[in-house]
């Protein structure tokens, strides 16, 4: 958005590594909805299918979601449902 | 020995100096630096260039043009302006400037101008912030970066850019790395910088820093419980009172809407110190901040009051201030109530309908537990002031009309399990602490008899351990 170099100071007192923590991992599964966004490259529904079967069979909540296309980031409208429904995602990323 | 002369174009002295310098370039050893155009003076044959402004700023030039005589390479005096005699005195050469004035005042320096001096004490090294640098890609947004990192109050922030950094502190003489106190609930050390940070992402201009860094140190008095206040499940968050000649030195409001939005330094001032307790402090909502609800004013809240009636006592010196000095008072408040009185016409109606709304602060039945605020507004004042009411009479007024039968207000009474000890049934009982329970201040504006009450904090009914603070504004 910018053609120059941009910084600024950190506000905070500094009691964080400045690169931002991830998300903790979820800590329990069996009670987690877990979202398969596919995102629409070839093949990728089959992975995603296999993926699904073995969880519903470990006795887990699956949702699946499909981006529209592959070349384009996932539409807001899908990213806030998934925040909204979902405690885990995993996303078939390649064919 | 040699000289230094500094010139620019844009100046009507400069260009009438040029054959000077000339003439002083062909017998004397004379680096000539232009600010603006190196071609300048053409009578000279040019100048070094400094656009840039380095040797400007190292030589502190405030004044073009100017004659410094260096001796071993170190500066031994110094002309500003065009002033024949001091130029023969300082280059040891007579009888120049034939024809012109003796005398003629320069112009401003570039270094000199606005915002200058920040700019170029960042780039050559007069300024040394030491806050971590957060680099911003190429792609991304430094407002949305702000909100990644968690760093907003929910609403944008002004970006802490060195520039901006270095402006804000521009508004104090205090040093940046001089350590104001511990920030709560983390308790982490805050420095001025710090503090600067904050008011520049609060959207401050260099003028408030001396008010915001009065809110800190206020804050931070132990008496004051700013990690009670932050941590409690109740409405309260700090409420800044700011009385005193830098009110309308930095254009607070204190007239119509004074406790609403609209100003930038009641807004701004306000927001600084929330924002550093949310980042240098961690107080953070949902997490050490556990107020059930909440109040809008956890955003800001902050105004002047209207000390433009001489009549009345203003806050600080009801409360030790000398007249005349700025100061900050912190209170532990809810948000705004009204009290709606349009027909009451006289003192001992109006007193007595404050009072009636200044009883349900906290809780009906609740007596010397929360504090409370009383700002007035001008309709209000103006009955008071017309009947020979100041301060005082208004506050004896309320003290009396605030008491009531303990048979009234006891645990159970009138089929309601809150309320004060059985035991004192028998008792008169006032509803606020006689020292600082009720906090008076004046300001709004004119069309309608319609004060407002700001509850405080449950708390406050610890009255040795939680006190109102103030805090004079310092440099």
């Amino acid at each position: 958005m910018r053609n120059q170099p941009y910084a600024m100071r950190d506000p905070t007192a500094e009691l964080s590594p400045i690169l931002r923590e991830r998300l903790a991992p979820c800590k329990d599964l069996s009670t987690a909805t877990i979202g398969l966004l596919s995102i629409s490259k070839e093949r990728s529904d089959e992975f995603l299918d296999s993926v699904a079967k073995s969880l519903s069979d470990g006795g887990l909540s699956v949702l699946r979601f499909r981006k529209p296309t592959y070349t384009r980031p996932a539409p807001e409208t899908m990213i806030q449902e998934m925040v909204e429904r979902c405690d885990v995602a995993i996303v078939g990323l390649a064919d | 020995m040699e000289f230094l002369v500094v010139v620019k174009r844009d100046c009507e002295t400069c260009q009438m100096v040029g054959p000077v310098l000339a003439s002083l370039k062909a017998s004397l050893s004379v680096m000539l630096y232009s600010q603006d155009d190196p071609t300048f003076p053409e009578e000279a044959g040019g100048a070094r260039d400094d656009r840039g402004l380095e040797e400007s700023w190292r030589r502190k030039i405030e004044v073009v043009p100017t004659v410094i005589r260096i001796e071993d390479g170190n500066e031994v005096e110094r002309t500003e302006g065009w002033d024949r005699a001091e130029w023969e005195r300082i280059t040891g050469q007579g009888g120049l400037g034939a024809g012109l004035p003796d005398f003629k005042p320069g112009c401003g320096s570039r270094p000199a101008e606005f915002g200058m001096p920040e700019r170029l004490a960042l780039q050559f090294g007069g300024m040394h912030l030491a806050s971590r640098e957060v680099e911003v890609g190429e792609m991304e947004d430094p407002m949305e970066v702000a909100y990644d990192r968690g760093w907003t109050d929910g609403l944008p922030i002004v970006p802490p850019t060195d520039l901006r950094i270095a402006r804000m502190l521009s508004g104090t003489t205090r040093k940046s790395d001089e350590i104001i106190g511990l920030i709560p609930p983390n308790l982490a050390e805050c420095t001025i910088e710090k503090a600067a940070i904050s008011a520049v992402m609060a959207g401050c201009r260099p003028e408030y820093m001396p008010v915001v860094l009065a809110v800190v140190e206020a804050a931070l008095k132990p008496q004051f419980s700013m990690h009670g206040l932050l941590a409690t499940l109740g409405f309260a968050g700090p409420v800044v009172i700011v009385n005193g000649p830098i009110t309308k030195r930095i254009g607070m409001n204190s007239k119509g809407n004074a406790l609403g939005q609209g100003n930038r330094a009641n807004a701004a001032i306000g927001r600084a110190l929330q924002l550093l307790i949310r980042n240098m402090g961690g107080g953070i909502p949902q997490e050490i901040d556990r107020s059930v609800l909440g109040n809008p004013g956890k955003y800001t809240f902050c105004f002047a009051e209207d000390e433009d009636d001489e009549d009345w006592v203003p806050l600080n010196v009801a409360r030790g201030a000398k007249p005349g000095t700025s100061t900050v008072t912190l209170f532990h408040g809810d948000g705004v109530q009204g009290c709606v009185a349009w027909h009451s016409r006289t003192p001992e109606e109006v007193s007595r309908s404050l009072a009636m709304s200044l009883l349900s602060v906290c809780h009906p039945k609740a007596c010397q537990w929360s504090k409370a605020m009383l700002v007035l507004c001008p309709d209000h004042y103006k009955i008071f002031q017309n009947h020979g009411w100041g301060r005082h009479e208004l506050e004896a007024a309320l003290r009396d009309a605030l008491k009531r039968p303990g048979h009234d207000l006891i645990r159970g009474a009138h089929g309601v399990s809150e309320g004060i000890d059985p035991t004192r049934a028998e008792e008169i009982v006032d509803k606020f602490h006689e020292e600082d329970g009720l906090l008076v201040v004046r300001a709004g504006g004119k069309g309608a008899g319609q004060s407002a009450i700001i509850g405080g904090w449950p708390a406050q009914r610890k009255i040795d351990e939680i006190k109102i603070v103030s805090e004079e504004v310092g440099p």
